[in-house]
């Protein structure tokens, strides 16, 4: 699974015996003990370690869950509440799990934005960063799958939108969707359906992570200097125990973050409308995913008008998966030669402003697309009497404070009894979440062409010679600037 | 790095608030003035007020209201109303059983006969429900079904403050007026009875009068208030439409199916605790805390060890890896 030579030697009959039929030992020495890193590793680099963390925290909690859950529309919001109450620790088990999602995607939009920094996708990376892309892809999916089981208001009219997308696709869409949901409507055999590829998707994940790691460790880790390893003995340190001891420092560090959530405030991620029962009756006010894929929410809601023969909905659904598609040709649309962006001046200052882009998507796709997004700049509503007047439709509008209310209601008492006059406050005109969304999906994408061009032009600064050069020099800049050390 | 560093998590930080920001529309809850005693770190659920909040429940709410996911064994669990340590299985404690039992039940399991017949509670069953079926819950309360309230401390934002002030929060006797809409008529025959029609009176709320939390907000016109439809500050809506005044200044709230419930002295606390409006929402709003979330308090004294746990292995391994990378420069 390593690019690096082996450096086991087995020290005993039974090692030597078992070397020559099933090399296990020398497998798990080379790729976990000795496996040469570089040794100017930074924290962003503890991501890797901390995801797998994560994962085998939502495997194990979710496979005692299952034992407990139960997946049918009747049954399934009980054995949840039945899970926090009478099974020994189920609060503890379902809390983890449910915030543990959380805590993956967090973890997981660190470790790519980090990748997008150092450059990580560029060669010989490109497949290491395109498996990681299908293993944040099968995570959305199973995270949404997921957020469907406890059967609350906010998984049964989530997943109507998300399977409602499939039905834009023209042509082929409606069939996708009734096959999707397994019937014409969401029922109780989606939710089996649901709960089945909920339990399969972490192994697809698992899987893809054994191959995430596998090319990881033919061309080796990136690091931040995008320096390519050239001297194994100065620029890099075996991964065990500088990086073991490293990434378990991190891991406490996260765990005990997670550890806020789960303990002190399990349920402040969530919606409350999820502990309300499904009830295909009755739409809640304000639907919206988890805060982990609210930036795509806003990408979908983004875009209101048709474009010719595409109306809105399905533009809306291409711009959605295009957000994501894109990221799987990242390595072909960055021109530049040089990865890190410690040493590309202008691309840094763009990578800033997308990683805002992307945090703000988010808070667009939280609120209201017909919110203000900033309310103190909105004037005051104005007041509208509609009424009819010979047979039309007419309206009058009032602006102001009290007085405009009061010259209204006059108004209104002058038109007679058969105008049907009513009175209405319209909001001022201002600057919506709508609009805010769909610049913010213009800079999306907008940044990944400026990569493009930005290769071409961008002058970067001089590279150092090694890894072990570069930490060299770090090192004298610090000792001259602070002598007493 | 540093300027990403402190972009991301001020922007994280943002978009944590935003998705968790409440949806407006409604009088922002308020929680008593002396606070719950069971948030916090340490907080712990007040035992004599789960008492009087099961009182609350049991003598008002749930005549409409159902409570299907708590079992009576549960009122005797540790950190639960009728906790007795002489009794650590609830299903043995004699005032669980008592609770229970006052309660005719139809038996979810047949009898010996294969009937199923009305029998009393045990502290295995699930609390009585009131209706049978939603359909009949509806039927009764004029077209909306009384929410279940076994997790209604969770399926609401600020879940304890809300219910306490849902509660308290219906406006004073003092700002409800009626005003006849149209007047009597005998359809222009007096002898005729057939035709009359009664005069139309309507329940009109001023809300000059309103005074809603500690807000010193002031509205001038009326709300009114159809039949079967109340008033409450604090219930996610609408009043626009309700509004007679100027549309841009109308109270916060909506409307709900049910009136308001908690009349000072409505129950008698047999601890002798005076029964206020205050008292009652009170306590029955601790007691739905607990119901929502029993092992809440737990949860939390577990979270204090596990903290302790990983802050001494973060110091540990702190130490641990400044010694691994002694010699290496990086």
């Amino acid at each position: 699974m390593s690019g690096h030579e082996s450096s086991y030697t087995p020290t005993n009959a039974f090692t030597k015996w078992l070397d020559t039929r099933l090399p296990l030992v020398r497998f798990a020495q080379d790729t976990a003990i000795n496996f040469p890193t570089p040794k100017n590793l930074n924290y962003w680099y503890t991501f890797g370690g901390i995801l797998a963390v994560c994962l085998v925290i939502q495997i194990v909690t979710g496979v005692i869950l299952a034992m407990h859950y139960e997946a049918s529309v009747d049954g399934a919001f009980a054995s949840v509440e039945r899970i926090m109450r009478d099974v020994p620790y189920g609060w503890l088990l379902r809390y983890i799990h449910a915030n543990g999602a959380s805590m993956f995607f967090l973890a997981v939009y660190l470790h790519m934005f980090r990748g997008l920094y150092y450059g990580s996708y560029k060669a010989p990376r490109e497949i290491l960063w395109i498996l990681g892309c299908v293993i944040y892809l099968l995570m959305m999916g199973t995270a949404f799958l997921g957020y469907m089981l406890p059967w609350g208001q906010m998984s049964y009219h989530g997943s109507n939108v998300i399977t409602g997308l499939f039905g834009a696709i023209p042509l082929v869409g409606e069939s996708i969707q009734t096959w999707l949901m397994g019937g014409p409507s969401i029922g109780n055999q989606t939710l089996q359906r649901f709960f089945a590829l909920h339990y399969l998707l972490p192994f697809m994940i698992a899987g893809a992570v054994i191959l995430h790691v596998w090319a990881l460790h033919v061309p080796g880790n990136n690091n931040p200097t995008g320096v390519e390893v050239k001297d194994v003995a100065k620029d890099t340190v075996p991964f065990h125990p500088y990086y073991t001891v490293k990434d378990a420092f991190a891991i406490v560090i996260f765990l005990i973050m997670f550890a806020v959530f789960v303990f002190y405030a399990p349920n402040v991620l969530g919606h409350a409308d999820n502990y309300v029962e499904a009830n295909p009756l009755v739409t809640p006010a304000h639907i919206v995913p988890e805060w982990y894929l609210l930036p795509f929410y806003a990408v979908l809601r983004a875009i209101t008008f048709d474009l010719g023969p595409i109306p809105a909905k399905l533009l809306g659904v291409i711009f959605m998966f295009a957000a994501i598609a894109v990221l799987f040709i990242l390595p072909w649309l960055d021109t530049s030669k040089v990865k890190s962006m410690r040493y590309r001046p202008v691309a840094k200052q763009f990578f800033f402003g997308f990683v805002a882009v992307c945090l703000l998507l988010g808070w667009c796709g939280a609120a209201n697309p017909d919110d203000a997004v900033i309310p103190a700049l909105q004037g005051d509503p104005k007041l509208v009497v509609s009424y009819t007047a010979d047979g039309q439709e007419a309206t009058s509008e009032y602006k102001g404070g009290n007085e405009a209310y009061l010259d209204a209601k006059r108004f209104m008492e002058t038109l007679p009894a058969d105008a049907n006059a009513s009175l209405s406050a319209v909001p001022a005109p201002t600057f919506l979440f709508r609009h805010f969304s769909l610049i913010l999906t213009f800079c999306y994408f907008g940044f990944f062409v400026l990569l493009f061009f930005l290769g071409l032009t961008e002058k970067p600064k001089e590279l150092p010679e090694s890894i072990h050069k570069s930490v060299l020099k770090r090192h004298k800049a610090s000792a001259s600037a602070v002598p007493a050390e | 790095m540093k300027a990403f560093r402190i972009l991301t998590a001020g922007l994280a930080g943002l978009m944590i608030a935003a998705s968790a920001h409440a949806a407006g529309g409604a009088a922002h809850p308020h929680e008593p003035e002396e606070g719950w005693p069971f948030e916090g770190v340490t907080g712990q659920f007040d035992q004599a007020s789960l008492q009087r909040g099961y009182q609350v429940y049991q003598e008002i709410c749930s005549s409409c209201h159902s409570m299907k996911l708590l079992s009576y064994r549960n009122l005797g669990d540790p950190g639960g109303p009728f906790y007795d340590p002489e009794y650590p299985n609830p299903n043995d404690n004699p005032f669980v059983k008592a609770i229970a039992a006052q309660n005719e039940i139809l038996s979810p399991t047949p009898n010996d006969a294969g009937d199923f017949d009305f029998r009393p509670a045990t502290p295995a069953d699930t609390f009585r429900s009131p209706y049978p079926n939603d359909n009949a819950a509806r039927a009764a309360n004029g077209g909306a079904v009384p929410p279940d309230l076994s997790v209604i401390y969770k399926a609401r934002h600020d879940g304890a403050s809300y219910v306490y002030s849902l509660l308290s929060g219906y406006p004073d006797e003092e700002v409800y007026s009626e005003r006849v809409v149209a007047e009597a008529s005998d359809g222009g025959t007096p002898d005729d009875e057939s035709d009359d029609t009664p005069a139309q009176v309507q329940t009109v709320i001023d809300a000059s009068k309103l005074h809603i939390g500690h807000g010193d907000e002031h509205y001038e016109g009326y709300l009114i208030q159809n039949p079967g439809q109340y008033y409450n500050p604090y219930m996610p809506g609408d009043t626009v439409p309700q509004f007679e005044g100027d549309p841009r200044h109308a109270p916060p709230g909506g409307f709900l199916a049910m009136p308001p419930q908690l009349i000072a002295g409505r129950v008698e606390y047999s601890d002798g605790t005076e029964a206020t409006v205050e008292q009652m929402a009170h306590d029955v709003a601790q007691f739905l805390a607990w119901a929502g979330e029993p092992k809440q308090t737990n949860r939390k004294s577990l979270g204090l060890a596990v903290m302790v746990y990983l802050g001494i292995l973060t110091i540990l391994l702190w130490f641990s890896y400044k010694r691994i990378w002694r010699n290496v420069e990086h």
